[in-house]
């Protein structure tokens, strides 16, 4: 039987057609699925598309910020509330791409894919599932990404985090052969929140570094309560590598992607040339 | 199985299609409808020849479900020119030698609508991020740019 | 913008430039901007069906068993293609002028010897119908052992990857294994020079990845023939291939083409007209087969990689008197235009310089690898780059300018070049300057002083040295390929004399040649329109005499009429008359 299409008018019910149905999949922005489609890796089963304006629902004016699922990389760039997200919408494909490209499709994307949520992940996010009719509970995104391989069972709704106290406290810093757009060689995201001129709370973390995204784990214990200088930074790139476990692909080697790292993270860490 | 009717505006006019279920909208205006500017290039939104406007946004049409259409305007390089008089772009594409074998074009017109429509007067660095996903392999890029740059400046001479 | 530096070879030409310079429009940029150029694809066709082709997973395997069973069930599939529905399953581009053996099926029949080599091709209503049942088709292989290298496939007991040339190599005139270029005596002057250079050079397989993939839409039309839209870049070399795989008379074959959405000399193989074709001969209906982008980049054949060893004999004073070059190019799994890559850098090398002695040995290796082909400077790029990345080096190591190293040995009007033709309309020292002006390279007085008119052709430079000639690197025997000279050619010695016309393998085995390749009639010359006689050129330098004694040049062996009645391809033979 040739593909099918259907619609779910809430979210509720969508859960409960994915919890029911094993060959339905969800059709978010559609830059994943109808790739596998038009290139025939998904011929039949059932693609699900949600028409629910929750989905594409965005909170971003209080302190804890709540993106639907469905919201994509344009939406996230014309809200000026998400300025600190910008530079990180802005890596993803080109405008077309951007119009399409959905949040909760980021999370799925397999390395080197998946930019937005290495973002994400430094902003110590959680994802809200939504098994069958329950409502929703959330999931620690580090967690999520470790039960990526085996396959969640619910459909994401939306990501939520706390909104950065200072935008410049944090830093995007995607490596790419094309520019202005192309697959990352690695992408860098960090958090640092400074109390006193000291970070506190570091989150580093690391695409196409490993097979989800992943926490820089050396860096921010080498860079927690210190003041963000030369000793400081030098420091983190010597631990840079902790925790990654880069592949080879068409894109770079693993010996390259181990390599560069640290260089990248110290441009990333003293704000060079950005 | 049986075929879904969609209907949307095309170019303008009011159009109808019948399409396998999960057919993308690059196959139904193709295919289905002999509307051939948008192009086949890769099939997984890298590479742009496939960009149409869909209610004025830029989208892959690879990359859309055809029935997700219903009901919506969707534009091509078609549909550029105002009768016989071309658009800005295509007099600018052509002035600039901003094409060389030609397929790519369709899609760059398109993103640059896009862009012009948004943002009468960009900078270079508007341009370049307008285009960037849409891969030429015959120009380099610089004709492109300075075209688009062109078509900017003449929009806003008419402005004026 | 455009700088037409008319101050060189003023005397040359008129300056009633009416096109160059002036930033005409191209005739299809209209087309272009309003979405109206029709690409191949961009054509309606009622019950147009889809052709999808299995491919092999392997690098080199035997096929053992091929099961089509539930793919010829699977929803909406018209039709399966299989080796033996083609009817001349065994072909080679060139023999459409009469160059090289048939060696490539258009469907595998018991082997594979690329990742991607067509086996199977499934035909339905629809793309994803294709896609699916072409997961359903089984193909059993045997996996061979396979090489990559084209040295290593040049060893003795590698691999054989194409039966046809069971040595893993290209036979040249059915007498050697390469293609030998001899003028002057390069072992003795390497003897005699200063310093002897030899580098290695290695470019990889190019990818052509043009925005448009290839492709073929092809229909049953009036009149009981086939229209073809094709991507092809050569309408009338796409159509004589597929009348001969087709065992088609070619007048059924109706080929509509010209707006190629990016060829660059990759949509020259007819990757997918053949096929195409047979679909719509078979079904009756039109059959559309595009490469997804995905076989483009992975099996749409690459430009060749090659290996090229440059060695030079270079005097202190920056001389280059001895030039050996010795190529593989990598042709993949067959032939293809690789044999004739090979022709074009023979007659390429030794670069733009006067040398005078200069010998190459270029050889067209078999891989397990995607079969190469044609891409802009066909033959030619990868050997410039390692000419002058060595030409480079050598101004390095005598501790001259680079610049002025290549004026020192460019070649000048007059200059005897190693294929024993006379140079003329030269002009790199005029290019060096120019470009060292341009970036504001500083030269010498001299060097600025040169002339590609001045200079050439006097004494040495004007005359065909004594050259030694050998028998090495026979067809079968690598133990010649050390062997030593066997010949002495005399100085001013015009012409080597051919060897038999190589022949089609249908010719040589019972089986009768293809009898529907089209037959071209020689062009026949057009009344000339009256013009105006050119105002004389400088008088050609004077042809150097031949030294008493010398043998005159010896007549060429009057060619054999070949198979097909196709125009001869002058360079390809080497029997050019001037």
């Amino acid at each position: 039987m040739p593909l099918d299409v259907r619609v779910a008018s809430s979210m509720a019910e969508a859960a409960g057609i994915l919890a029911s149905d094993q060959r339905t999949k969800l059709l978010s922005g559609g830059t994943l699925v109808m790739r596998d489609v038009n290139e025939g890796r998904l011929l039949d089963g059932t693609l699900l598309r949600i028409t629910d304006p929750a989905f594409r629902q965005m909170n971003t004016s209080g302190a804890r910020v709540e993106l639907g699922a469905g919201v994509t990389l344009a939406m996230v760039l014309n809200n000026r509330d998400l300025a600190y997200l910008h530079a990180v919408a802005r890596a993803v494909g080109g405008p077309a791409i951007r119009q399409m490209a959905t949040i909760g499709g980021n999370l799925f994307a397999t390395t080197p894919y998946g930019d937005f949520a290495v973002a994400l992940l430094a902003l110590d996010a959680q994802v809200m599932v939504q098994s069958g009719y329950s409502s929703a509970r959330a999931i620690a995104l580090e967690e999520f990404l470790n039960a990526r391989e085996r396959g969640i069972s619910g459909l994401v709704t939306g990501v939520q985090f706390a909104r950065p106290q200072h935008a410049a406290d944090f830093r995007f810093y995607k490596v790419s052969r094309v520019k202005p757009k192309g697959l990352s060689v690695m992408s860098i995201a960090a958090h640092l929140p400074n109390a006193g001129g000291r970070i506190s709370q570091a989150r580093i973390a690391y695409g196409a570094m490993a097979p989800t995204p992943v926490r820089a784990r050396g860096a921010e214990r080498a860079l927690e309560g210190k003041t963000l200088d030369a000793t400081a930074i030098q420091a983190a790139k010597a631990a840079a590598l902790e925790g990654t476990r880069p592949a080879t692909d068409a894109i770079a080697t693993e010996w390259y992607r181990r390599e560069v790292l640290p260089v990248h993270l110290g441009r990333l860490l003293s704000a060079e040339g950005r | 199985m049986a075929k879904i009717p969609v209907q949307f505006r095309l170019n303008g006019s009011d159009r109808a299609a019948f399409t396998d279920a999960a057919e993308n909208l690059l196959t139904t205006l193709r295919r289905g409808l002999n509307e051939f500017a948008p192009k086949y290039g890769c099939g997984q939104g890298t590479c742009g020849v496939c960009t149409v406007l869909i209610d004025g946004e830029p989208q892959l049409a690879c990359l859309t479900l055809a029935v997700a259409c219903e009901g919506r305007h969707v534009e091509t390089a078609s549909g550029l020119a105002d009768g016989p008089n071309l658009h800005a772009l295509q007099v600018a594409f052509m002035d600039n030698f901003a094409a060389q074998c030609g397929f790519c074009t369709p899609g760059m017109l398109m993103a640059a609508r896009a862009l012009l429509d948004r943002n009468p007067s960009p900078s270079r660095e508007d341009v370049i991020e307008a285009i960037a996903g849409n891969i030429c392999r015959c120009t380099g890029y610089e004709p492109i740019i300075r075209a688009i740059l062109a078509a900017a400046g003449a929009h806003g001479q008419k402005r004026a | 913008m455009l700088d037409i530096r008319k101050d060189f070879f003023a005397n040359e030409r008129d300056d009633n430039l009416n096109v160059i310079g002036k930033g005409i429009q191209r005739q299809d940029m209209p087309g272009h901007v309003t979405g109206r150029s029709r690409y191949f694809d961009d054509h309606a066709f009622e019950g147009l069906l889809h052709l999808k082709v299995v491919r092999s997973p392997h690098h080199h395997a035997r096929i053992r068993s091929i099961d089509v069973g539930a793919a010829e069930r699977a929803p909406g599939v018209k039709r399966i293609l299989r080796a033996a529905d083609v009817p001349v399953n065994k072909n080679t581009l060139l023999s459409l002028i009469n160059f090289g053996k048939d060696d490539e099926p258009s469907l595998a029949v018991d082997k594979v010897r690329y990742k991607g080599e067509p086996v199977v091709a499934v035909i339905a209503e629809s793309e994803a119908a294709a896609m699916a049942a072409r997961k359903l088709v089984r193909v059993d292989y045997d996996v061979l052992p396979a090489v990559f290298d084209v040295e290593e496939a040049l060893k003795p007991g590698a691999p054989v990857v194409n039966e046809t040339y069971p040595h893993n190599y290209f036979e040249y005139h059915e007498k050697f294994d390469h293609q030998k270029l001899r003028f002057g005596d390069t072992e003795k002057a390497f003897g005699a020079a200063d310093l002897v250079i030899e580098e290695r050079y290695q470019t990889s397989p190019i990818e052509h990845a043009p925005t448009e993939t290839n492709g073929t839409i092809a229909a049953p039309e009036q009149e009981n023939r086939f229209v073809v839209h094709s991507c092809a870049q050569g309408l009338f070399f796409s159509l004589g291939t597929a009348a001969k795989i087709l065992d088609l008379d070619s007048n059924r074959l109706h080929f509509i083409g010209g707006t190629v959405g990016g060829g660059f000399g990759g949509k020259v193989d007819s990757l997918t007209e053949p096929l195409a074709i047979l679909g719509a001969m078979l079904t009756g209906r039109p059959v559309r087969y595009v490469l997804d982008r995905e076989e483009e980049m992975l099996y749409g054949s690459p430009r060749g990689a090659e290996r090229v060893y440059v060695k030079d004999g270079l005097m202190r004073d920056g001389r280059i008197i001895a030039r050996h070059i010795r190529s593989y190019f990598d042709a993949g799994a067959y032939t293809r235009l690789s044999s004739y890559a090979a022709v074009k850098c023979t007659a390429h090398v030794p670069g733009p310089y006067w040398v005078p002695n200069v010998s190459s040995d270029i050889y067209v290796a078999y891989t397990n690898r995607c079969p190469s082909t044609a891409m802009r400077g066909f033959g030619i790029t990868a050997a410039d780059f390692a000419l002058e990345v060595q030409m480079d080096k050598l101004a390095h190591a005598v501790n001259m300018d680079p610049m002025e190293f290549r004026i020192l040995n460019a070649y000048r009007d007059g200059d005897m070049k190693a294929h024993r033709r006379v140079a003329k309309n030269t002009a790199l020292i005029e290019c060096v300057q120019v470009a060292a002006e341009k970036a504001r390279w500083p030269l010498s007085d001299n060097a600025r002083r040169q002339s590609s008119l001045e200079g050439g052709g006097q004494g040495e430079r004007g005359q065909i040295p004594a050259t030694p000639i050998d028998q090495r690197g026979q067809i079968g025997r690598p133990e010649t390929r050390n062997a030593p000279a066997t010949q002495m050619l005399p100085a001013g010695t015009m012409r080597i004399p051919l060897t038999k016309q190589p022949e089609l393998e249908g010719s040589r085995d019972a089986r009768p040649a293809a009898p529907n390749v089209p037959r071209y009639e020689p062009a026949r010359p057009m009344a000339q329109p009256a013009v105006q006689a050119p105002a004389p050129l400088a008088p050609p330098p004077t042809a150097p005499p031949s030294p008493p004694g010398a043998a005159p040049p010896a007549a060429p062996a009057p060619a054999a009429q070949p198979q097909h009645g196709a125009m001869r391809f002058s360079s390809v033979f080497g029997t050019r008359r001037r």
